[in-house]
C-alpha cells in the first residue's frame, strides 16, 4: 500500500481517538440504557437510572457525530465507501439512535404507565441495537467486505453478518452492559446500585470470554492474510487484561472495575484500527481492491486546515466535558425522585423523616465518578 | 422512479422535517435565554416560571432537531456517495468544524442547563443557556457555509475530477453564506415569536395566567415586526445577489422565458405544468417591478429561461438547465407571500401593544393562533425553492445531481430507508406534536411561593 503521509497518519490517528472517545463514553450510556428495566422497578427508580446519564449522554453522542464529520472531511473516499457500502445497518443504527433520543425526552412527559412503558423499550432497544451494530461494522471494516474493483461496495446486508462480525457485535455489547453496569454502580445509591453491581458481577465475564474469543479469531485472520500484527496483538492481549481484571474486580473494586473496561474498550479498539491501518477499507474480493487510507484522503491544505481547527478546540471540548461529570458527580437514588402524586405526598416529604436524610443531604459524600477520557 | 429520485425525495423529507425543529430550536433559546437574563436581573419570578416554560418546549424542539440532525451528516455518504467523493476535500471540513465547535457545546450545556437548576451558581447557570443559544445559531453558520458552496462554490479548484479546496477562508466568507446566514437566522427569530405569540394569544384569551403571557407576548410582537421586515429586506438583496449567482432560479421564480427589459412581477400565473413549459397561458403582473427588484432600474434587462438555456447548453453542452418553473414560481411567492403576512400582523400587533389594546384585542388574539403557520410555509417554501432552483446541479456549475448518487445503492435499498424513515418521522411529528401543544395548553407550573435555595438541585426541567 502506498505510505501513509504525516498528515493522514494524524488525521487516522484523531479519527480513531473520536471512536474511543464515543465507545467509551457512550458505551456506558448503552449499558446504562440496556438496564433501564432490570436495574429500575419502579418509576422512581427508572428516573434514577436515566438520570446517572441524563446530562451527558447527548455531548456523549457527539464523539460520533464529529468522527463522522471528520471521517468525510478527512477521507472523503472512505466515508463515502463505509456509509453508502454498510447502507441497511446504518440505518438500522440511525433508526435506534432517533427512538432512543428521543426516549430520554419523552418517558418522563406523561404521568401514564403505557406511555412509559413504550419509551422505556424504545430506550432499551436504541440502546442495544447500535451497541451490537458498532461491534458487527467495525468488525467487517477490519475484517474486509466484498469492495469491487471502482471501491464500491458490491455485497447486501446479509455480506455483513458473518459470523466473525457478529461475534464482535456480540463482544462489543456484552463489553458496554458491563462498563455501562459499573458506571450505574458508581453514579447510584440504594437498591439500584445493588442491582448495578449485581449485573456488573454477571456480565463483565462475559464480555472478558466473547473478548477473547472474538480477539484471537482477530489474529488468526491477520495469520491468514499473512502474518499476525504484532501491534495488533500485543493491544489484543492488553484488552484481554483489562477486561479480565474488570471481571475480577467488579464484586468490590466498582471504580476500578470501572477503570478496567474503559481500558479494555480502548486498547480493543486500537487493536482493530492497529490491524486496518494502512487501509481505510480491505476488500474481501481482492487485496487489490482495498483502498489505502493515502488514496482516501483529502489535500493537505484541508488537512492542514482540520488540524489547526482540531488542536484548538479538541482540549476545549474535553475540558468542559469532564467538567460536566464533575458537576453531575454526586450519586443519585430513587429517594431523589419519591413519587409525588397529591399534595399530601409533597408535605410527606418535605416534612416527613427519612426521605430527607436518604435524599439529596448526602451529596457531598459521594465520591467523584472519575470522569472518563479518552 | 429510481433510486436517484428516490434519494432526492429522502432528502427532501428528511430535510423539511429536521427543518421544522431548527428554527424553534434556534429562535426559542435566545427568547429563553432573554427571558432567563431578565429573571436574572430583576428577580421577578413571573421571569423565571416564563424561562422554564417556554425551555420545556425548547427542549421537545431540541431533542427533535438532534435525532434527525443524525440523519443529515450520514445521509451524505449513505445516499450520495459520488457527490461525497467530488466534494469531501471542501463540504467535509464546515461539517466537522460544526461538530466541533458547536454540536459539542449546545449539547454538554443543555445538560448542564436542564440538570444544573439549583445544582450551578445562577451566573453560570445563566451562562450555559447563552452557550446554548449562541452555539446552536453557529452550528447554522457552519452548515449554511457547505450550502452556500453548492449554490456559489468558491474557494477551490478542480483536480483529477475531484473539487480541491484553496481557501477555507473564502468558503467561510462566501458572500452567499453571509446573506443566506443573516436570513436564516432571522427566520429563526420570526418561528419562535410566532410560536410565543400564539401560545401567549391562547392563554391570555383564556385570561390565565395574563401576567407572564402579556409580557412574553410583548418581547415577541416587536420582534416579529422588526425580525420579519428585516428578513425581507436581506432577503431583497440575497435575491439580487442570487439574480448575478445563479440567473436561472431567478428567471424560473418569476416565469420569465424571454429576456426582456422593463420585466413586469407577475402575481398570478398558469402554465402547462411540466419541467419547462417554454411559456405562460395567463399572467397578471405588475409591468417593469421585477426589473426594479433585481436591478433598481424599470426598464434593466432580465434574462429569461429559454436564453439562459442557450447561454449554458453552449458553455456545459446539451441538456436542460432549467428548473421545475411552477415548483419555483409558487415557492417563491408561498415564501414572500407569508413573509409579508407576518410583516402584516407584526406591525399590527405592534400598534395594538402602543395603544394598550394588545391583551384585550380578541380579534388579533384569535388572529395570533394561527400565525406559526406562516413561518413553517416560509421556511419549508425557502428550502424548497433554493435546492430545487439549483437543480440539474448539486453544485452549481461542477457537478450535476444525476451524478452524485451512491452507485452501491440499490434502488429497493433507498426504497426501504425512504419508507422507513418517512414513517418514523411521520410517527414523531405526531407524537412530538401532540407533547408539544398539550405543554403549551398547560402553562407554566404552579407558583412555588419559595423561590428555589442556591444548592438545592430543581428537576423541573429535566427527564
Amino acid at each position: 500500500m502506498p505510505d501513509v503521509s504525516f498528515l493522514q497518519g494524524l488525521w487516522f490517528v484523531l479519527i480513531c481517538v473520536l471512536w474511543l472517545g464515543y465507545f467509551v463514553l457512550e458505551g456506558f450510556d448503552f449499558g446504562v440504557g440496556m438496564l433501564l428495566r432490570v436495574a429500575g422497578k419502579t418509576d422512581a427508580e427508572r428516573r434514577a437510572v436515566i438520570h446517572s446519564i441524563g446530562p451527558v449522554w447527548d455531548g456523549n453522542e457527539v464523539w460520533l457525530i464529529t468522527a463522522g464529520g471528520a471521517t468525510f472531511a478527512a477521507f472523503p473516499i472512505w466515508y463515502a465507501t463505509l456509509f453508502s457500502g454498510f447502507y441497511l445497518a446504518l440505518f438500522l443504527i440511525l433508526g435506534a439512535l432517533i427512538l432512543r433520543g428521543v426516549a430520554f425526552e419523552f418517558w418522563g412527559k406523561r404521568d401514564d404507565p403505557a406511555w412509559r412503558r413504550r419509551w422505556e423499550w424504545a430506550l432499551i432497544g436504541g440502546s442495544a441495537l447500535p451497541a451490537l451494530l458498532w461491534g458487527v461494522a467495525w468488525a467487517d471494516i477490519v475484517h474486509g467486505v466484498p469492495i469491487g474493483p471502482d471501491g464500491e461496495y458490491t455485497g447486501t446486508l446479509l455480506d455483513l453478518l458473518g459470523p466473525y462480525a457478529l461475534l464482535g457485535g456480540l463482544t462489543t455489547l456484552a463489553v458496554f452492559l458491563a462498563h455501562g453496569a459499573l458506571f450505574l454502580a458508581l453514579r447510584t445509591k440504594g437498591v439500584v446500585e445493588q442491582r448495578a453491581r449485581a449485573v456488573a458481577v454477571r456480565s463483565a465475564p462475559v464480555a472478558a470470554v466473547l473478548a477473547v474469543a472474538f480477539l484471537a479469531w482477530t489474529l488468526v485472520n491477520q495469520a491468514d492474510r499473512g502474518g499476525v500484527e504484532v501491534v495488533s496483538a500485543v493491544l489484543a492481549a492488553g484488552a484481554v487484561v483489562a477486561l479480565v481484571a474488570a471481571a475480577g474486580l467488579s464484586r468490590e473494586r466498582v471504580g476500578r472495575a470501572f477503570a478496567a473496561t474503559s481500558a479494555g474498550i480502548i486498547l480493543l479498539f486500537v487493536s482493530l484500527f492497529a490491524d486496518l491501518f494502512p487501509a481505510a477499507m480491505v476488500s474481501s474480493t481482492d487485496p487489490a481492491f482495498s483502498i489505502p487510507l493515502a488514496e482516501a484522503s483529502s489535500g493537505d491544505y484541508t488537512l492542514t486546515v482540520m488540524t489547526i481547527v482540531a488542536v484548538i478546540l479538541v482540549p476545549v471540548v474535553l475540558a468542559y466535558q469532564a467538567w460536566t461529570y464533575w458537576v453531575f458527580r454526586a450519586r443519585i437514588g430513587a429517594e431523589d425522585f419519591g413519587d409525588v402524586r397529591t399534595p399530601v405526598d409533597l408535605l410527606e416529604r418535605k416534612f416527613g423523616e427519612g426521605s430527607r436524610e436518604n435524599g439529596r443531604g448526602k451529596a457531598t459524600e459521594a465520591e467523584p465518578t472519575g470522569a472518563p477520557g479518552p | 422512479m429510481d433510486s436517484l429520485e428516490l434519494a432526492r425525495w429522502q432528502f427532501a423529507i428528511t430535510t423539511i422535517f429536521h427543518f421544522l425543529f431548527v428554527p424553534v430550536t434556534i429562535g426559542l433559546a435566545a427568547f429563553t435565554a432573554y427571558f432567563q437574563t431578565r429573571w436574572h436581573r430583576s428577580g421577578d419570578e413571573k421571569w423565571l416560571r416564563a424561562t422554564k416554560f417556554w425551555g420545556k418546549l425548547l427542549l421537545i424542539s431540541f431533542a427533535l432537531g438532534v435525532v434527525t440532525g443524525i440523519v443529515q451528516e450520514f445521509q451524505f455518504g449513505m445516499n450520495w456517495s459520488n457527490y461525497s467523493r467530488f466534494v469531501g476535500d471542501i463540504f467535509g471540513a464546515p461539517l466537522a468544524m460544526e461538530a466541533l465547535a458547536a454540536f459539542f457545546v449546545e449539547s454538554t450545556f443543555l445538560g448542564l442547563w436542564i440538570f444544573g437548576w439549583g445544582r450551578l451558581p445562577r451566573k453560570v447557570h445563566l451562562a450555559t443557556i447563552w452557550l446554548v443559544a449562541g452555539s446552536t445559531a453557529l452550528s447554522a453558520y457552519f452548515i449554511l457555509a457547505a450550502n452556500s458552496w453548492m449554490q456559489h462554490p468558491v474557494g477551490f479548484e478542480i483536480q483529477d475530477g475531484k473539487a480541491v479546496l484553496t481557501s477555507i477562508w473564502a468558503v467561510l466568507t462566501n458572500n452567499t453564506a453571509i446573506y443566506a446566514f443573516v436570513h436564516t437566522i432571522l427566520g429563526a427569530l420570526i418561528t419562535a415569536a410566532t410560536l410565543i405569540i400564539a401560545v401567549s394569544a391562547y392563554h391570555l384569551l383564556r385570561k390565565n395566567e395574563t401576567e407572564i403571557f402579556s409580557s412574553c407576548m410583548r418581547t415577541a410582537i416587536p420582534v416579529l415586526a422588526v425580525a420579519s421586515l428585516a428578513t425581507a429586506t436581506v432577503g431583497h438583496f440575497n435575491g439580487v445577489l442570487m439574480t448575478e449567482q445563479q440567473p436561472m432560479k431567478m428567471a424560473a421564480a418569476e416565469a420569465i422565458f424571454e429576456t426582456q427589459r422593463g420585466a413586469g412581477l407577475s402575481l398570478f400565473a398558469v402554465g402547462d405544468f411540466e419541467h419547462n413549459p417554454e411559456g405562460l397561458k395567463r399572467n397578471i403582473e405588475i409591468p417593469g417591478l421585477t426589473s426594479f427588484i433585481a436591478h433598481l432600474d424599470f426598464n434593466a434587462e432580465v434574462k429569461g429561461i429559454n436564453d439562459l438555456n442557450q447561454q449554458y447548453r453552449q458553455v456545459y453542452g446539451p441538456g436542460e438547465y432549467a428548473p421545475i418553473v411552477a415548483v419555483q414560481y409558487w415557492t417563491w411567492r408561498a415564501m414572500i407571500g407569508a413573509g409579508f403576512a407576518m410583516i402584516a400582523i407584526g406591525f399590527y400587533g405592534w400598534w395594538l401593544l402602543r395603544k394598550r389594546k394588545l391583551e384585550t384585542s380578541r380579534r388579533f388574539l384569535k388572529l395570533a393562533l394561527f400565525v406559526p403557520a406562516l413561518p413553517v410555509i416560509a421556511n419549508a417554501a425557502g428550502w424548497i425553492f433554493t435546492e430545487m432552483g439549483r437543480q440539474p446541479w448539486v453544485v452549481f456549475g461542477i457537478l450535476r445531481t444525476s451524478d452524485a448518487a451512491s452507485p452501491a445503492v440499490s434502488t429497493a435499498e433507498v426504497a426501504i430507508t425512504l419508507i422507513g424513515f418517512t414513517l418514523l418521522y411521520g410517527v414523531l411529528a405526531l407524537i412530538a406534536g401532540r407533547l408539544f401543544v398539550q405543554k403549551a395548553r398547560q402553562g407554566p407550573d404552579p407558583e412555588r411561593g419559595v423561590p428555589p435555595a442556591e444548592g438545592e438541585p430543581d428537576l423541573s426541567l429535566a427527564y
